[in-house]
């Protein structure tokens, strides 16, 4: 297995397809970037799958090729931790209509060769799950032992156990929702805004000269970094401190350290991430409904995935994805008959704490799957 | 590691391969003694976070939830057994609570301490303080248990909502005691219920 080219670090993988998407487009090919860890043990039985959230990437435990920047989530996953690599074989698949590997609008469309730009199909989390099912028939992983994610990754790892119940023997939801509220969407809204709004937005075709719509790209993501972090979170970091000056300067220089904190945010970001994508991706999360193809009852959502482990867990000073939505998903749950646990840990840090130090989580979500490989 | 004596009893009355609610499932002592030797489908309901997380680490299915809320979500006789031990008297409304747990349970198992066992009393009459004993061992001021009760008010409380009495359990000093005389010399009771 060590020479088998379908596993190991950084893996670049064009598919043939066709991927069925919701907006009724056969999509193909399929291009995907992705990274297993581990060893699929003999029976099959030891895979799981990690799903990023809006502006992830396939590096979830290993150091960026190109910014050396280590993995997004080792605090949970490798050696020694909840999702090892010692007992587990991990995939993570960047997502469809991200511009980190996996086709997306800045991918070349091989009719045209040129970027698709706002050519891409307009995608959802669904035509995200169905093309990782699409990667894991290639490298045969047919069930998982467990599908982890948390936020947008959430929305994928409830959308698994929808889709394809009987592949996921395990379901661990962080930070998520069963869909996106009116308020998700308007700041989804007010990105796009500021993306389409930036003269070098160009409809989308700005890739030939290298001039992308940075301004745009960098208020959506300031804005959206707001709703990551919670209000103490940012009382207690920044407060109103000045930046680098004793005194306001009665301009509309960065005064506040939170400004200069936000700018930053958006400017290093826009060095890392496509603005198209931004707007597929979010688009993708806004039309997240689980509820809507079930007549809006989430329950018969679950129907099918009554043999399915859940552990949903949220923080409590998330408001992008408060507690209640998790405990919206938990009764639904229920109201099925599926096997759920939830809990609400505490945390200073808002949305963004299912990626920081919680070691409430790592317990939690260590004892949820070593259950499961005891009863499995 | 031995179940506290009220659990004991519940899970030697559980119908093997059954459907149980734990609500108040604390640590999940019951339900892991259920799954593992009775075979039974638990399910359980805490407060308590930390207590919710040591029973998610034995591969429990426990939900943070509050018994006073969170049992209306729950569908009607989607259990064989809701089961509610020591937490009725710390419940705001244990009326309610017992409503819902017959609604979602086919039976219930209800366990409490009696509050006019003969030491309590004892304390009452003689110090003219509440009772601080080894069941109830917290001062009144800081105590869970807000709605103390006494086995005639539970039984009064039956025979009012007309439910039936399926089995009932006194115990004293973790042994079991009589029924005869158990409002006075029983600390804990335990009473399997149905509509």
């Amino acid at each position: 297995m060590e020479t088998d080219q379908r596993f190991g670090l950084n893996r670049h993988l064009t598919l043939p397809g066709p991927l069925l998407l919701d907006a009724g487009v056969a999509f193909a090919p399929v291009e995907f970037a992705y990274e297993t860890y581990g060893t699929l043990n003999a029976d099959r039985s030891n895979a799981i799958l990690i799903c990023h959230a809006l502006t992830g990437d396939h590096h979830v435990a290993s150091d960026h090729p190109i910014t050396g920047k280590s993995g997004w989530w080792t605090r949970l996953v490798g050696e020694g931790k909840p999702v090892d690599p010692a007992r587990h074989f991990i995939v993570c698949v960047n997502v469809l209509g991200s511009c980190l590997g996996s086709s997306g609008p800045s991918s070349i469309d091989p009719a045209t060769g040129k970027p698709y730009g706002m050519s891409f199909p307009v995608i959802t989390i669904a035509d995200m799950v169905r093309a990782q099912a699409m990667l894991l028939d290639h490298l045969g992983v047919g069930a998982l032992q467990a599908v982890i994610g948390g936020s947008m990754g959430g929305m994928q790892v409830l959308s698994w156990t929808i889709l394809y119940p009987e592949r996921v023997r395990s379901a661990i939801a962080i930070a998520t929702t069963a869909r996106h509220s009116a308020q998700n969407i308007a700041f989804h809204e007010v990105g796009r805004q500021a993306i389409m709004g930036d003269p070098n937005w160009r409809g989308g075709d700005y890739y030939a000269d290298n001039n992308p719509p940075a301004a745009g790209l960098a208020v959506a993501r300031m804005a959206a970094h707001i709703t990551y972090l919670s209000e103490a979170g940012l009382t207690e970091k920044f407060g109103r401190k000045l930046q680098g000056r004793d005194a306001k300067s009665f301009g509309f220089d960065a005064d506040f350290q939170i400004e200069s904190y936000l700018r930053h945010q958006g400017i290093s970001f826009t060095d890392r991430f496509d603005a198209n994508s931004y707007l597929y991706i979010t688009r993708a999360m806004d039309y997240f409904d689980l509820a809507e193809p079930f007549e809006g009852v989430l329950a018969k959502a679950f129907a099918g995935a009554k043999n399915t482990r859940f552990c949903v867990i949220s923080f409590d000073t998330d408001w992008l994805y408060p507690t209640a939505e998790s405990r919206h998903i938990v009764h639904a749950l229920n109201a099925a008959g599926a096997p759920v646990s939830f809990v609400e840990l505490s945390s200073p840090f808002g949305h963004d704490a299912f990626l920081l130090d919680v070691p409430e989580q790592n317990s939690i979500v260590d004892g949820f799957i070593r259950a499961g490989e005891g009863r499995a | 590691m031995t179940l506290r004596p009220d659990l004991q009893i519940i899970a030697d009355n559980v119908t093997p391969g059954s459907r149980v609610l734990d609500v108040g499932c604390g640590d999940g002592a019951l339900m892991a003694e259920l799954r593992d030797k009775h075979h039974v489908d638990a399910r359980g309901m805490e407060l308590d976070r930390g207590n919710v997380a040591t029973a998610m680490a034995r591969g429990l299915s426990v939900i943070q939830g509050d018994a006073d809320i969170d049992l209306a979500e729950y569908p009607d006789q989607s259990f064989d057994y809701a089961i509610l031990s020591q937490t009725l008297q710390t419940t705001r409304r244990p009326d309610l609570v017992l409503d819902q747990l017959l609604r979602i349970g086919r039976r219930a198992f209800v366990s409490f301490p009696n509050f006019a066992h003969w030491h309590v009393r004892w304390s009452l009459l003689w110090n003219g303080r509440m009772p601080v004993t080894r069941l109830l061992p917290v001062q009144w001021y800081e105590t869970p248990n807000i709605h103390h009760l006494t086995i005639n008010d539970f039984r009064d409380f039956v025979k009012a909502r007309g439910l039936t009495v399926e089995g009932q359990w006194f115990l004293a000093g973790d042994k079991l005691t009589s029924v005869s005389a158990a409002n006075f010399r029983a600390e804990h009771a335990v009473f399997l219920l149905r509509r």
